[in-house]
């Protein structure tokens, strides 16, 4: 009997070469680099870190006010404020590594030589896990969302830093796009490992009173729980289209938000904002996965991913059937 | 190594119309907590309002055997979260993580300290105040308010032989204006061989003006600045203040971590 057998579920999921004990990822933006939470969280016990967005040289990013609350959300325009990758390796990997955790590497660049600049940068270092490709920021001018919002461009930019590296290549897909399926076809098709979506939703806050946005790069992108439900139907369509894994994101805000994105096709999830909300969130979010899975009776949580039943419009590889 | 709990309100004072004080129960934080550190609260459930609200520990309450057993903070009601805190009953929880940031760097008699707050900007002076007769130091308390109905607490800092220098902007009570105007005549009155260290909590305009002030005279200044703050643990880089380094380039620091107490000469004040 299965009851009998289980005697506890396997967390662990396979993003290309890469194997992570649990699906659980910091998402990269919302955790620093990593280090800033080390006080509060064992890194050794996520699935993976992803890095604040790293060029070639530091970044200041934008004036405050950087962020505005929302419903149920809110807008940021940071402006990808960073150290840049050199000192990255130089001061924070070491530690990260002697942390045990798994660490990708957010890589920006505000041209296709750049891209793979720092790629090569962050592959020639010890201890990074994947890169995960950073061509969907809303809220900077030159790179990024560029390549991010054409179809060439992220073909271009996938091949070229999949030539570079070794490591397993993850482009972050913008949801600022009509079809954003077909963007995961195209990274798909370039050689990407896998694809993280999405990233954050262009949006805008007005102060009525003196007219004036609320932040200072005047438009930002929106995070949250506001954003989960169009987040998770854009995970679903991916799932449909590509094979490549997806690490998915939006909102995840508790344990059955991440189960959601696994049953809508995503093999990890990436937590964000909710980490700003609570920092001690990962315990209670694998706690609760392991719940789920154990009231299912499903042994792997690789076994849940892809297995919403959408009827005969499902498209995408079936998992168990759900016991009830 | 901040705590989270959710700790049980235990008392809501109002003060006025838009000011209150909150006890909260929380030993284990009270008793990590340093003079100028703050916790990040969230007075709600649910997704609205989604993010924590950065807010000084006012004060420590202890127990008869001199244990922390709880802390206070004084809120100013301003939008969503601070109205929660207003309306907050004996019995709610309220998230509360903490203590985060870098305290105040407390002086030694013979200097003196001269703390500038306004309005809200009070809420860190208490805990300093606490520490600094605890070593001795001459105090005194620069404190402006719109209205003599808005500075409060004056006995608390009067039993902690706090020297009080009180403004309002209509002139009800202290000197009519801003709080800045007595700090510039005192500390142009001051012996220059008498050192003396200045701790200033307010509205950014009088912050600016304060650490001007406190340059024109050469005299050191800390600031506690207060920024909208994302998760006040350097994650989300939302509160950051343009500093200069040691070679004058400008950079943005995140008050979270850095601060919220920061060296007053080296923020940019744009």
């Amino acid at each position: 009997m299965i009851d009998d057998c289980l005697v506890g579920v396997d967390l662990s999921v396979t993003i290309g070469s890469l194997r992570l004990k649990n699906p659980l990822i910091a998402a990269s933006g919302c955790f620093g680099y990593g280090v800033e939470y080390a006080d509060v969280v064992d890194l050794s016990t996520l699935g993976a870190i992803v890095s604040k967005g790293l060029f070639l040289a530091e970044r200041e990013g934008h004036p405050a006010p950087r962020i505005v609350e929302t419903p149920a959300g809110m807008l940021n325009a940071i402006g990808l404020q960073g150290i840049g990758a050199r000192r990255f390796v130089d001061e924070k990997l070491p530690e990260l590594r002697a942390r045990g955790a798994t660490v990708i590497v957010n890589v920006c660049g505000t041209t296709l030589d750049e891209y793979v600049d720092v790629s090569r940068v962050v592959s020639d270092a010890e201890g990074v896990a994947a890169i995960e490709l950073n061509i969907s920021c809303p809220n900077i001018k030159e790179g990024g969302i560029q390549f991010g919002c054409s179809l060439n461009g992220t073909f271009d930019v996938v091949s070229a830093v999949r030539k570079a590296t070794r490591l397993p290549v993850i482009p972050k897909l913008t949801p600022n796009v009509t079809d954003v399926a077909s963007f995961a076809r195209a990274a798909e098709e370039a050689g990407a490992d896998a694809v993280s979506l999405v990233n954050t939703f262009l949006a805008m806050v007005i102060d009525v009173e003196t007219r004036r946005p609320k932040i200072s790069n005047v438009v930002g992108g929106l995070s949250g729980p506001a954003i989960r439900p169009i987040a998770v139907r854009m995970v679903y369509e991916c799932r449909q289209t590509v094979k490549i894994p997806i690490l998915g994101m939006g909102g995840i805000a508790d344990a059955r938000d991440a189960v959601e994105f696994l049953i809508a096709g995503a093999d990890a999830v990436q937590i964000g904002t909710a980490n700003f909300v609570d920092p001690f969130i990962w315990n209670k979010l694998l706690a609760g996965i392991r719940e789920y899975l154990e009231r299912h009776r499903i042994a792997r949580v690789a076994d849940l991913v892809g297995t919403v039943d959408a009827g005969e419009r499902a498209v995408g590889p079936k998992g168990p059937a759900l016991q009830t | 190594m901040p705590i989270d709990v959710p700790a049980r309100v235990i008392a809501n004072r109002r003060l006025s119309d838009d000011y209150n004080v909150l006890t909260l129960d929380a030993p284990a934080i009270a008793a990590a907590s340093l003079p100028g550190q703050f916790v990040m609260l969230k007075p709600g459930i649910g997704f609205d309002p989604l993010l924590r609200r950065p807010f000084s520990v006012f004060a420590v309450l202890r127990d008869s055997t001199n244990a922390a057993i709880a802390i206070t903070i004084l809120s100013k009601r301003i939008g969503p979260s601070t109205r929660l805190i207003y309306d907050a009953r004996p019995g709610h929880r309220v998230e509360c993580l903490g203590p985060l940031g870098r305290p105040f760097t407390l002086v030694q008699p013979p200097s003196q300290a001269w703390m500038i707050a306004g309005g809200v900007g009070l809420a860190p002076f208490a805990t300093l105040a606490e520490g600094l007769r605890a070593r001795g130091v001459k105090t005194t308390l620069f404190y402006g308010a719109r209205r003599a109905a808005e500075l409060f607490y004056l006995d608390a800092f009067r039993e902690l032989d706090v020297d009080l220098v009180l403004t309002t902007e209509d002139g009800s009570a202290g000197e009519h204006g801003r709080v800045v105007a007595p700090l510039d005549r005192r500390l142009a009155a001051l012996d220059a061989a008498s050192p003396v260290m200045l701790y200033a909590c307010g509205p950014e305009g009088m912050l600016a003006a304060t650490a001007r002030t406190a340059m024109k005279h050469g005299r050191p200044c800390q600031v506690s600045v207060e920024r909208i703050m994302g998760c006040g643990l350097g994650g989300c880089y939302s509160c950051v203040v343009p500093m200069r380094g040691d070679a004058g380039e400008r950079h943005n620091v995140r008050s979270c971590l850095a601060g919220p107490v920061l060296p007053a000469d080296r923020v940019i004040w744009d």
